[in-house]
């Protein structure tokens, strides 16, 4: 085991990032079209930053998955974004964000990081409306907010329920003004599958072309990931169906280290699951818990139909249990909650893995108009799929896999172990702890890609001897090869079952053993189990259709879920290993005896930085203390 | 499980199956058996697909990503419809409740000259991403901003910007017009941030750039049928292609002056 080192910068916390500015190297403005830079992704991390880096001068080739850029899986975020701008006089300040993120993390962030983060995250939101975002205003023509989970104040930023939408439009935009200029060059449908290490840094990628299936080799001087979570290694989560891992696993495999691989946020109001069929969950936003109100029947098995329900056999529980943070408490926390009244047998709805969340009150107080303003998109988005409105019925949720803290380890400069690689928004492990607050992944992403990364890869390239490499270099041909050779792995397999299928298998071992609620034997269990399917993945897949010359969704999808099943027996291992509970994080043996997270400091007060040993063989720990300076380490308490 | 009336259905599919942009397409007939009528369209076309790879044949290529009408990846006309006939509907948001036991499916991909076919229901919409890159945008590098609320925008202009900017680049315009025309896309845009007071410095060379290169790429122009708001999932309003032609002729004319 080594130490990680997180290469803080020194002085205190409120002016690190000032003073490291100031002492990085920069790129001077001729040099910097020297410089070749390799963006993955182009969610809102990487749309940000392919803009922000081209308009410094740099050559910047970016490249996803989609057809298009703008459907990057930051689309779908709902609620909002956060900032410290204090707008509403409340109180608000970039402490009290800093705050309010590293006890709603409880308290496994980085605080330097967090810091900067909320420092910045003023900024994030002058930029938007510069480049057109219409978020909503008051009458008198400012911006408005709302509040989100683990806070007091009103920070949140929104566009109706579509903040995420209307946020990348502005990123996609302005990297589009890029390629236009021909400063940033665009491949899309490409998917990473291989990084390449030449001489121990980072220098290019190999990629497929997903609609013809050739695959291209792209040398850089540095490559930045942007390629978000992995919750899908639940089969069944709120991400985008395409959302996958690949790129940071196979980084993984080429040295770079992953940083906490347990914590997980399962999110507390999704739609339930309805059938076999589901090919995944729909969220709706936290910021229904503004209005909404959380309540299951009090007494068991009660099938009336909920508006029979009178309010004094109703438990409101979240009221009940954290009056100060009330239907607002955070979302570990909350679901945590969801789960323990569904055990109890007070589950509603047809399946009783539900709770409702209620609108009645909120109707009455404010008026249907007023609720739709704020809404609308969701309460129609929750009738399409469940048939039933919620203006007039409470809507059924039930936690879900929403969003992945851990990520590939990186330090202050968002460049992981591996020089040369540097790893933004969801896809890294940083600022978020075990548990990310609401509306605050946006804020990260933009942080990321607009503020942090163009100044830090600047010092890397300024202070970083790097020698012109070709795609003709062994290094490039050897990652070319491995890639071919599993191309052709899967396709020879001809087995019985599909791709699918074993996803969903994996998907259930995770959710039942890796999910919301953990202890040592089920850990193991799943220890046991996912080997195993992951040799009936090796020996009994069936991808139909041809390698190469058209779409082949099946070979895609076939390379995802081998690296779904490495990556779910590797959170089973950290989660085996921390045993303490902490956010997102809840084992069972690790609780108060009012059911609440119970952390050790003494003995976890870390990130984990796991690292790749080979082919069927564990990973190694290792670890990078966390210090508290500036918020005391404390029980974390919403009551 | 879910809606309370859920019951199963059967139906029968007719796909266009096109292996790759040159090649000759053709319609295939598939049944659809015991589908839920709780799950969504692209569920069911799911079910037919794990079928399919089952029994070693080439599964039914169709762009699917948030599964909540939103990234504007899903591209199909379903029974004639770019996304079906259900209004304000996206693919995936459709779900099986809306179909008959025994009804027949005719689904084939989003067709526009501008829109080539890469496989079966895939089509290749870049072509609207170049239309972006030609203007659609406010040119303000990072860091240059000026505080949030140092300029009201009223709320009404807001709203109505949102709504213009509500569009998710689906396409399924282009693919109702008899034309092939991307007015309503391109109107979307030049509406979202021509309202805004940030988008006025730009706002003549945005939308003659924006028109311009909507030509050059093929797509055709706008005989004014409306078919593209009707088939749009997001209710974007036919009203921005005329306030759009009204701000091409301004601008037009400031140009030649
Ligand atoms: C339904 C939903 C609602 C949400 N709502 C909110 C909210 O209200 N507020 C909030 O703060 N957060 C929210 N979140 C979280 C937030 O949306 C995400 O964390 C964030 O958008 C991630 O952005 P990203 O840029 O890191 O990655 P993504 O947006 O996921 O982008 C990933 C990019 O990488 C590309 N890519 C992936 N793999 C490869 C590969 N191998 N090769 C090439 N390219 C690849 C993809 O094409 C894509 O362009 C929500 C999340 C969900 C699921
Ligand atoms: S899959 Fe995203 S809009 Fe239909």
């Amino acid at each position: 085991m080594a130490i990680l080192d997180g290469k803080v910068p020194p002085g205190p916390v409120a002016e690190k990032w000032t003073n490291h500015k100031f002492n990085m190297k920069l790129v001077n403005p001729a040099n910097k079209r020297k410089f070749t830079l390799i963006v993955v992704g182009t969610g809102l991390a990487g749309a940000s930053a392919s803009a922000t880096l081209a308009e410094l001068g740099y050559n910047v080739k970016t490249f996803c998955i989609h057809e298009s850029p703008r459907r990057a899986h930051s689309i779908a975020a709902q609620g909002g974004i956060n900032a410290a701008k204090n707008y509403q006089n409340d109180g608000d300040s970039v402490h009290r964000l800093f705050y309010d993120t590293v006890k709603g993390g409880d308290f496994r962030a980085r605080e330097s990081n967090v810091h900067r983060l909320a420092e910045i995250s003023p900024n994030i939101i002058d930029q938007c409306v510069a480049q057109g975002v219409p978020f909503a205003r008051e009458y008198g023509g400012t911006l408005t907010n709302r509040s989100f989970g683990g806070a007091q104040v009103s920070r949140t930023f929104y566009a109706r329920g579509q903040t995420g939408q209307q946020l990348l439009i502005g990123a996609y935009q302005a990297m589009m003004r890029q390629v236009h200029a021909g400063a940033v060059q665009l491949y899309t449908r490409r998917e990473m599958l291989e990084l390449v290490v030449v001489d121990g840094a980072a220098r290019g990628i190999v990629v497929r072309n997903l609609s013809t299936g050739e695959v291209e080799s792209h040398a850089a001087d540095a490559v930045i990931l942007a390629t978000g979570g992995y919750g899908n290694v639940f089969y069944l989560s709120t991400n985008a169906k395409q959302s996958n891992a690949t790129a940071v696993w196979r980084a993984h495999k080429k040295g770079a280290y992953f940083g906490n691989p347990c914590f997980t946020q399962i999110h507390p109001t999704c739609i339930p699951v309805s059938g076999d069929y589901q090919s995944k969950l729909t969220l709706m936003s936290e910021s229904l818990r503004n209005d909404g109100r959380v309540w299951v029947p009090k007494n068991k098995d009660d099938k009336r139909s909920p508006e029979q329900i009178p309010d004094a056999e109703r438990d409101y529980y979240l009221e009940r249990v954290y009056p100060s943070f009330g239907n607002l408490a955070p979302r570990d926390v909350s679901s945590r909650q969801a789960k323990f009244r569904v055990d109890e047998g007070r589950g509603v709805g047809p399946s009783g893995q539900a709770v409702y969340l209620d609108f009645r009150d909120a109707i009455k107080r404010l008026g249907e108009s007023v609720v739709s303003e704020r809404y609308g998109n969701l309460f129609e988005m929750y009738e399409k799929i469940t048939g039933e409105n919620p203006y007039q019925l409470p809507m059924r949720i039930y936690p879900a896999v929403h969003y992945t803290m851990g990520g590939l380890w990186v330090d202050y400069n968002l460049m992981s172990n591996l020089p040369g690689l540097h790893v933004l928004g969801e896809a890294n492990f940083s600022d978020h702890g075990a548990n990310r607050l609401g509306a605050s992944a946006l804020m990260q992403g933009l942080a990321d890609g607009y503020f942090v990364i163009p100044y830090t890869i600047g010092h890397y390239l300024a202070s970083t001897a790097l020698p012109k490499v070709t795609t003709d270099h062994d290094a490039f041909k050897a990652a070319r090869a491995d890639v071919d050779a599993r191309t052709q792995r899967f396709m020879a397999i001809k087995g019985s079952r599909t791709v699918d299928d074993i996803h969903r298998e994996l998907g259930q071992i995770m959710w039942e053993y890796v999910g919301m609620s953990r202890q040592e034997t089920g850990l193991k269990t799943a220890l046991e189990k996912i080997p195993k399917l992951r040799e009936e993945f090796w020996q009994n897949i069936r991808v139909s259709g041809d390698a190469t010359g058209t779409i082949n969704e099946e070979l895609e999808k076939a390379g995802r879920v081998a690296d779904f099943l490495d990556l779910g027996e590797l959170m089973a291992r950290d989660a085996l290993h921390r045993n303490e509970s902490c956010g997102g994080h809840f084992r069972e043996e690790y609780q108060t005896p009012d059911n609440e997270a119970q952390r050790d400091d003494e003995k976890f007060c870390y990130v984990a930085g796991w690292e790749w040993k080979g082919e069927g063989k564990p990973q190694e720990l290792h670890k990078e203390p966390l210090t508290f300076e500036n918020v005391k380490l404390a029980t974390r308490s919403y009551k | 499980m879910g809606g309370t009336s859920q019951r199963n259905i059967n139906l029968k599919l007719k796909v266009w199956r096109q292996k790759g942009a040159n090649q000759q397409g053709h319609f295939e007939e598939y049944d659809a058996k015991g589908i839920s009528t709780d799950a969504s369209f692209l569920e069911m076309l799911d079910v037919v697909n794990q079928r399919l790879i089952k029994e070693g044949r080439d599964p039914i290529s169709f762009d699917h990503d948030c599964r909540e009408g939103i990234c504007g990846s899903c591209s199909m006309v379903i029974n004639g419809n770019p996304h079906g006939s259900e209004r304000s509907t996206a693919t995936c948001q459709l779900h099986m409740r809306k179909f008959n036991d025994g009804e027949t499916v005719v689904i084939e991909p989003f067709r526009a000259k501008a829109f080539p076919v890469i496989k079966d229901l895939s089509v290749d919409r870049s072509a609207l991403d170049q239309i972006i890159a030609s203007g659609g945008y406010i040119s303000v590098n990072t860091g240059n901003a000026p505080d949030a609320n140092g300029l009201p925008v009223a709320k009404v202009d807001a709203d109505q910007a949102f709504n213009a900017a509500t569009c998710i680049g689906c396409g399924a315009c282009v693919a109702a017009c008899v034309n092939g025309s991307a007015m309503l896309f391109v109107g979307a845009k030049v509406a979202h941030l021509g309202l805004l007071p940030q988008g006025q410095p730009e706002r003549n060379e945005r939308v003659l750039a924006m028109m311009d290169k909507m030509q050059e790429l093929g797509f055709g122009n706008c005989s004014n049928t409306g078919a593209c708001a009707v088939s749009c999932p997001k209710d974007i309003s036919f009203e921005n292609i005329a306030r759009m032609n009204r701000e091409y002729a301004k601008a037009s004319i400031k140009k030649r002056s």
